[in-house]
């Protein structure tokens, strides 16, 4: 169930043209490449991969201060504010530049990844980590949440890497950019109530 | 509000643009010369099924005087599909238009409504202290929010240069520019977005034009002529490239819309030593960027008589190209002489190998060519502004180039007019001629066509 719920979470990062996919098709077209765009793929993971890793971090470390439940209140309350955030605000992602090396690509998609809240979403699985649960109370140094969550993170991100790179390939080489027009569904309104989603859940099972 | 989907207006590539539909409506700035009344947003309606094509249809006053609409641009345009920050679920909706001479920006909403409505008005003074410019002239969507070039300082006369506007709330957030080099003169600007290349141009500043053109300025060669190259990315001045000072006024730039191209159009009002007009192409040689004139328009021999004192020393019309317009495939390039009143069409498939593909006379300093849907009449006023739909197949023109020279130029009245040419056979479109009366005393400037045109939007993607 879990498993299932990170690949979900992974494939439904990847579908997403402002995470990444779209970035690379327009590299391989700009350079008539098709390296251009596989080779673009795997560092937009990677500052993917970043962007989470970055909330394991930050959940395993609270979690060896904190109790289960107070930390997956906490996160409930962080996801509903930051989707309502994302759902209300008009501001979008800025970022000028569309001839970066692959360093910067990887920046640009650690900034796209954090700026929406990719981590976040992977909360309610963190706070259930098994390690994270079971020593609620007991004192522990959170190695078992660190590495269950790296595990997560990992696991996610392969699954947004493979499903971008799928649909970044048949966008290039057959459906073309025009069915942007059509097909791009508006997916940051969907991003946001699945963050809102995501809090209300890790907030229903903190007890 | 977002959309679910992408504004429909927004196209990935100029390949896409160029399959738009026909635009329904052109919305025309016309400005008070006298600044007793209010300058006005007019709309027309260009779709030829219905029964008031060719007539103004909507109209809206500005709430003050003396603003001297000029060029106007979209909240949003095609570039919000580019990869680096998508945001296509917003609306192509508001139109910026500032005013050439007080300074302000209006905002005006579109939506559902034939006769726009004003949603935010941004003092001289927001634009002066936040962004240190005056003047605000050309208007376009990007990356960082809305870009709006100005001729002049805030209290002084330069330098001119760019202001960014946020996408949403229309604020001034301030100067473009973190390091502008020689740079002092502005005009108009345009990028080559995949490329993170800005350029600009250069005209004079507001002393220069405001009342007129200066004779001794432009003898002196003092209006501008040079193009400045910038790192649009970190905003800096790369380099500047110098057409020659006999080349005064080194207005519109077209950049060509493919994404992958890099290289672009630029028009001469007048070179001194002949009073001939020009084409430029600016290109990339090696890691530096160049510039070839493409094309010479000679001046035209006139009898004194029938020149305005401010030609009559010279004893001879010049072409004045005053506005260029690249069609969204980047084949041809539409030119204005709007002191010898034609039109001209180039086939620019090779940019550097222009060829004169068509012409049409219409009004002119001494031709006064008549259009066809008034064959009796003598013709005040030159194309001027362009605009050329997205499929190319339409290009609609406007008479006026800015108060105080129409009175120079044509001091017996510029009049007002609209035309519009059919590109298939290049011929003037007979049901298609607003003038007159029909602009109440106003003198129409610039067009943007509903949903977008040939010189609104940027692509990303080839």
């Amino acid at each position: 169930m879990t498993l299932a719920a990170v690949i979900l979470l992974g494939a439904f990062h990847g579908i997403n043209p402002s995470m990444g996919w779209l970035f690379a098709v327009a590299r391989g077209l700009q350079e008539r490449s098709r390296d251009m765009l596989l080779q673009s793929l795997p560092v937009i993971a990677l500052g993917h991969l970043a962007s989470v890793a970055l909330v394991v971090l930050i959940v395993s470390a609270t979690d060896s201060l904190v109790t289960g439940s107070v930390l997956s209140i906490a996160s409930g309350v962080l996801l509903v504010g930051f989707g309502l955030w994302h759902l209300l605000s008009k501001r979008h992602f800025r970022w000028v530049g569309m001839r970066v090396s692959l360093p910067q690509l990887a920046a640009w998609s650690f900034l796209m990844s954090s700026v929406h809240g990719a981590g976040l979403m992977l909360l309610p699985v963190l706070t259930r980590l098994p390690a994270g649960t079971t020593a609620a109370g007991a004192h522990h140094h959170g190695g078992g949440a660190l590495s269950g969550g790296m595990v997560v993170a990992g696991i996610h991100t392969l699954a947004m890497f493979v499903t971008a790179t799928v649909i970044a390939l048949v966008v290039y080489e057959f459906a073309g950019l025009t069915i942007l027009r059509k097909a791009w569904f508006n997916l940051d309104r969907m991003w946001a109530f699945a963050l809102v989603g995501a809090g209300a859940i890790t907030l229903a099972t903190a007890w | 509000m977002t959309l679910w989907k992408p504004d429909p207006t927004f196209y990935p590539s100029p390949r896409d643009a160029a399959a738009a539909p026909a635009e329904k409506l052109a919305y025309v700035a016309a400005f008070d010369r006298s600044a007793s009344r209010p300058d006005a947003m007019t709309v027309l309606d260009t779709d030829p099924e219905s029964d008031s094509y060719g007539a103004i249809v909507g109209w809206t006053d500005l709430p003050y005087t003396g603003d001297e609409l000029h060029h106007f641009g979209w909240n949003a345009c095609s570039s919000a599909l580019c990869p680096s920050a998508p945001h296509p679920h917003v609306e192509r909706r508001y139109l910026i238009v500032p005013g050439l001479r007080s300074s302000r920006i209006y905002v005006y909403d579109t939506k559902d409504l034939v006769s726009p409505e004003l949603v935010k008005v941004i003092e001289a003074e927001d634009l002066g202290k936040r962004a240190g410019y005056s003047r605000p002239h050309t208007v376009h969507c990007g990356p960082e929010g809305l870009y709006v070039s100005a001729l002049g300082g805030y209290g002084e006369e330069g330098p001119g240069g760019i202001a960014v506007l946020d996408h949403t709330s229309f604020e001034v957030l301030g100067r473009w520019e973190s390091d502008r080099g020689p740079q002092y003169l502005a005009y108009d600007f345009w990028w080559h977005i995949n490329h993170d290349v800005m350029v600009t141009s250069e005209w004079g500043t507001p002393s220069m034009i405001e009342d007129g053109l200066v004779g001794e300025s432009l003898l002196g060669r003092q209006y501008g002529h040079r193009l400045h190259f910038w790192d649009l990315r970190r905003r800096r001045h790369v380099q500047e490239v110098d057409l020659g000072d006999q080349y005064q006024m080194v207005l519109e730039l077209r950049p060509a819309h493919d994404p992958r191209k890099k290289y672009g159009f630029a028009g001469v009002v007048t070179n001194v030593e002949d009073l001939s007009a020009s084409i430029w192409v600016w290109y990339e040689e090696g890691s530096r960027w160049a510039v070839r004139k493409v094309v010479d328009i000679p001046a035209e021999p006139a009898a004194a008589d029938d020149l305005p004192d401010v030609l009559k020393p010279f004893g001879a019309v010049p072409p004045l190209v005053t506005d260029i317009d690249l069609s969204v495939d980047d084949k041809y390039l539409y030119v204005s002489c709007w002191g010898t009143g034609e039109l001209k069409q180039y086939d620019v498939s090779d940019p550097f190998k222009p060829v004169e593909t068509g012409s049409i006379h219409l009004g002119g300093i001494v031709r006064r060519a008549p259009h066809p849907a008034a064959p009796s009449g003598r013709l005040s006023g030159g194309p001027q502004m362009i605009e050329v739909s997205r499929d190319g197949r339409r290009v609609y023109m406007t008479n006026s180039l800015y108060g105080s020279w129409d009175d120079q130029f044509y001091p017996d009245g510029v009049g007002a007019w609209m035309a519009k040419v059919d590109t298939a056979g290049f011929t003037l479109d007979e049901r298609f001629f607003p003038h007159g009366d029909d602009f109440r005393g106003l003198r129409p400037h610039q067009t943007r066509l509903q949903g977008g045109d040939a010189s609104s939007d940027s692509y990303c993607y080839p």
